[in-house]
């Protein structure tokens, strides 16, 4: 019998694609300028977080009557608030905060939300209609009313915070990443995970999941703009963060407003640093999920 | 290219080049390619997908998507004028009015919101200075000519309340509403059940007649070309590298490419094959095409000059012309097929050139 | 109902019934209306043959292909798998069966998730049903399975955007051989490619027949790649099983009259042929299933249809030894 090696043997060169995270990462930077910007100013912010204590110049919670609305100089770089506490320090105190929980309300709300909108398009039937009811019952409320809502009940801690930031976020998502897969429900690859007998989470997970990474990347950076925006404006309307813990929304508020054409800085750049960072988190989210989709990434 | 009647052919197709500009590169979709429809007789572009066949009726149409993707050289005659160098507005009248296409898709080259009365009186009017009255009786007559059963109320209905079958013939009936002179059908039944094909191709060839309609037909299946098309050519990575009339294509295949899709394909009226003969490899890499004859690499025949040089499309008696360096070697396509006595035993000829493809 | 001697008979699939109950139920209550995608179908397939399953599209030939697969929970009816009714098993169980029962899809561009290299989808199966529960020695095994559908062992790492048609439906091939089965539905395998890469598949799917011992069922519309590939040949129009025998009768003596113009429709690559042929060219277009025609399912469209054809709905009786057909007239 002759066996069917011999007919199909395609064509020879297959260049081995082993790349270290090196070659990763200067590829994106190339391909992507854009991203690399985004991922640039993403890191340096994790940076900061990361190395407040020694990078900043002041103790962010230090009042100093001497220099209250010191208007940016050499000494305060960016000026001072009306307690005289240092403005760049408490940018860069106040990125701890917005980050876990701008990150963490974003990652738990956009994952959980894209996990229930698969489950939900892969059984199907009851189980979707079901859970379509109540995200639609969620939705109804606006983000940041249910956001209240959670904080007034279960208390503003930052866990808490969290937790009510990520509630909106879910059922928003779920609807979002269940459209996508409905039709991803529809190919036969899952079909083919089905009847090769693996488990739901399986094909929900590993089979699923992965197809509807564009959306749900979008939503994930669209939600951690919003998600340091709403950290802002929950702290903005007092149920937030509570003073003096340096966060942006916080710094915003109160004072900022009172002097905001006496002293701006207390405002601007506060508020320039929420812009720089829901614009860092867009482009990046953008570039990664170009990046990561296997269609683009050799094309 | 001698065998060009140049004052018969109603569309004539000169050193067509199209490109598009990819990641990988620009690829010559259809590559210096030239060939001619006469009034009234059916000529069939045959190939695989991406052979350059669609791209080609798209360039004829003006319909290349820019800017991925232009026309970079050649002429294309319709009537004697170089559609290439029409203004877009002098196009868009010989589109639909003169030169109708009928696409693969029955289902989508339909518009879902509009009536299909609409659909129909829409080119009659605009093209023809219809008034709505004498363009709805046009509608009906032509539903009728394509064998739509109580016209009069279907008119009213939309795409979605017509099967497959008759929304093809639906599209028919829209390229037939202008009495077009060239019909460009770019696979038109290979959405369609076997049965409803027979149907559709028998409207086809009867219509065209009728009518006195030149029909390009587009299609990778070779049955289809045989039962319709008088000439035929056929394509392979943007070029035509064989061409004659279905007689000759089918009866003396000169070209190994043309010869290993009739022997890949098994037919109802020959006896049963213990295993199919295919072509060896796979579709060409448009960007990363060989130096020399771009079927080389799967040919079974090839020889030193065919890796070297891309062989002209060439004579091989009369009007069959072949792109092969050894057209005149190749065995007879008869002498490939299974004799009565093949059923159950493996052909010689097919082992043997197993051994000679790597 | 047995249609072969029992001891051979991998599957057999009993009066199978699948309906789609489409949209009512809703506000205005009425019952929701039903398409009768298979309506009372009944065949058996022996260890190792190839049974071809043809039909125009909405017949519902690939609806008992996916029933059998239990991608569909059939209405009624019996799918019997060595031995064992599908339809009686348990989740768990049936996770298990689904290892001996694989499929293999027409379209090579869907049926492979583009997230995953070739590698990885080719270990899955093996990883989760412990057949090589060792992970060296599965790498081993995917190129060994790459080989065996005619692939080269640096394909392991590439994703499916980055293979041809031809070569993705080797991979969907070596996919469903992961798991070592015994029966693979192979549902249209060869129609979405090109001509000349069909052949190759076909010549492929029959070398691994013999190789592996395996029994296929072939669904598909193309009765000359049927006719080449199988054993027998069931021919079914609008949920209805209308004939069924050897290949060789099928295509030298059609007892039903949707047979013969099904296989009088299919065009040969040859003008002279062509000319000769004398071609039944069936009238109308296949009804709907939602609303399938009362009597014989044919009987609007059938050339030699009588009276009779249009109250009683025809039995698939056996007219000759291992020759069924659904018509009275046979």
């Amino acid at each position: 019998m002759t066996t069917t090696t011999d007919i199909a043997i395609v064509e020879a060169e297959a260049p081995e694609r082993r790349r270290g995270w090196l070659d990763v990462v200067l590829d994106f930077c190339r391909r992507r300028p854009l991203g690399a910007i985004g991922a640039a100013i993403v890191v340096l912010m994790i940076l900061v977080a990361l190395t407040a204590p020694m990078i900043a110049p002041y103790d962010p919670l230090a009042i100093d009557f001497a220099a209250m609305l010191a208007p940016p100089g050499a000494d305060h770089w960016l000026g001072t608030d009306a307690y005289g506490r240092d403005v760049l320090s408490r940018i860069i105190y106040g990125s701890q905060t917005a980050l876990i929980v701008g990150f963490g309300a974003a990652f738990v709300g956009s994952t959980a939300g894209a996990v229930l909108g698969v489950g939900s398009a892969y059984f199907g039937g009851r189980v979707d209609l079901i859970v379509q009811r109540f995200m639609d019952i969620f939705i109804s409320f606006p983000l940041i009313i249910l956001a209240l809502a959670m904080v007034a009940i279960l208390g503003n801690t930052l866990p808490n915070l969290i937790i009510a930031m990520t509630a909106p976020m879910v059922p928003r998502c779920a609807l979002v990443i269940r459209s996508s897969a409905l039709s991803v429900r529809e190919m036969p690859y899952v079909d083919a995970a089905r009847a090769a007998g693996f488990s739901h989470a399986r094909i929900i997970l590993r089979h699923m999941l992965p197809n509807v990474m564009a959306p749900y990347l979008i939503m994930l950076t669209s939600f951690l703009g919003q998600a340091i925006l709403l950290e802002a404006s929950l702290s903005f309307l007092g149920l937030g963060v509570q003073e003096p813990t340096a966060a942006w929304g916080l710094m915003l508020r109160g004072a900022a407003v009172e002097f905001a054409e006496t002293a701006p800085w207390m405002a601007l750049f506060p508020g320039l640093a929420i812009s720089l960072a829901v614009f860092a988190f867009n482009l990046f989210g953008d570039s990664l999920r170009d990046a990561l989709d296997p269609k683009l990434r050799t094309g | 290219m001698n065998d060009r009647v140049s004052s018969g052919a109603l569309l004539d197709v000169r050193d067509l080049r199209t490109e598009f500009t990819t990641g990988g590169g620009v690829v010559r979709a259809v590559d210096g390619v030239s060939w001619d429809v006469r009034a009234g007789e059916t000529v069939a572009l045959v190939g695989e997908s991406g052979c350059g066949k669609s791209v080609s009726a798209l360039s004829i149409m003006g319909l290349v998507a820019r800017p991925a993707g232009r026309v970079a050289g050649g002429q294309i005659l319709f009537k004697g004028r170089d559609l290439l160098e029409l203004p877009e507005d002098d196009m868009r009248r010989i589109r639909g009015r003169e030169i109708a296409m009928v696409f693969q898709e029955p289902m989508t080259s339909l518009n879902p919101v509009l009536t299909v009365g609409r659909q129909i009186t829409e080119a009659c009017e605009i093209h023809l200075g219809h008034t709505e009255a004498q363009a709805r009786a046009r509608a009906i007559e032509v539903l009728r000519l394509v064998g739509i059963p109580d016209a009069e109320r279907r008119l009213r209905q939309y795409p979605h309340q017509f099967s497959g079958g008759m929304r093809q013939r639906l599209m028919i009936a829209i390229a037939l509403s202008c009495s077009p002179d060239l019909i460009l059908a770019d696979e038109p039944t290979t959405a369609l059940d076997v049965t409803i094909q027979a149907q559709i191709l028998d409207l086809m060839k009867e219509l065209s007649r009728s009518f006195g309609a030149a029909t390009l037909i587009i299609t990778h299946n070779l049955g289809v070309v045989a039962r319709y098309a008088d000439r035929v050519n056929v394509m392979y990575a943007g070029r035509i590298v064989e061409r004659g009339t279905a007689r000759e294509i089918y009866a003396n295949p000169r070209h190994p490419y043309t010869l290993g899709l009739l022997r890949s394909v098994p037919r109802l009226d020959e006896p049963k094959r213990e295993r199919l003969d295919p072509i060896q490899g796979q579709p060409p890499d448009l960007t990363r095409l060989p130096r020399g004859c771009a079927f080389a690499p799967r040919c079974a025949f090839a020889i030193e000059r065919c890796r070297a040089e891309a062989p002209p499309l060439q004579s091989v008696g009369g009007s069959h012309l072949s792109a092969c360096w050894v057209a005149q070697d190749l065995p007879q396509r008869s002498a490939l097929s299974p004799q009565p006595s093949g059923d159950g035993e493996e052909i010689p000829s097919s082992r043997a050139q197993r051994g000679i493809s790597r | 109902m047995t249609l072969a001697a029992a001891d051979d008979v991998i599957l057999e699939v009993r009066d199978l019934v699948k309906h789609f109950p489409v949209g009512g139920g809703g506000l205005f209550g009425g019952p929701p209306a039903v398409v009768k995608a298979v309506d009372g179908v009944s065949f058996a397939i022996r260890r190792g043959e190839t049974l071809g399953l043809v039909g125009e599209s909405g017949c519902g030939k690939t609806t008992t292909g996916r029933c059998i697969l239990l991608l569909e929970r059939p209405t009624s009816g019996q799918v019997i798998f060595e031995g064992r009714d599908l339809t009686t098993l348990s989740p768990a169980e049936i996770r298990i069966v689904r290892r001996k029962i694989q499929v293999i899809f027409q379209d090579p561009y869907s049926s492979l998730n583009p997230r995953m290299t070739v590698g990885q989808m080719l270990d899955e199966p093996m990883a989760v049903h412990g057949i090589v529960p060792e992970r060296k020695a599965r790498r081993e095994r995917v190129r060994e399975l790459l080989a065996v559908v005619g692939l080269l062992p640096s394909m392991v790492g590439r994703y499916p955007h980055e293979l041809s048609g031809g070569q993705r439906q080797r991979v969907g091939i070596a996919r469903a051989l992961a798991t070592e089965p015994s029966l693979i539905i192979c549902d249209e395998p060869v129609s979405a490619l090109d001509v000349s890469i069909q052949a190759q598949i076909v010549n492929l799917l029959e070398n691994l027949q013999e190789q592996f011992r395996l029994t296929y069922l072939f669904v598909a519309h193309d009765l000359s790649v049927v006719r080449h590939i199988s054993d027998r040949v069931a021919v079914m129009y609008l949920g209805k099983m209308a004939e069924l025998t050897d290949r060789a009768a099928l295509y030298a003596e059609p007892l039903h009259p949707y047979t013969q113009a099904l296989l009088s429709a299919v065009p040969i690559p040859d003008p002279d042929v062509e000319a000769r042929r004398q071609r039944t060219v069936l009238g109308g277009e296949v009804p709907s299933a939602l609303n399938p025609p009362p009597g014989c399912v044919f009987h609007p469209r059938c050339p030699i249809a009588i009276d009779a054809c249009k109250g009683a709905v025809p039995d698939c009786r056996e007219v000759r030894a291992g020759h069924r057909v659904a018509c009275i007239r046979a």
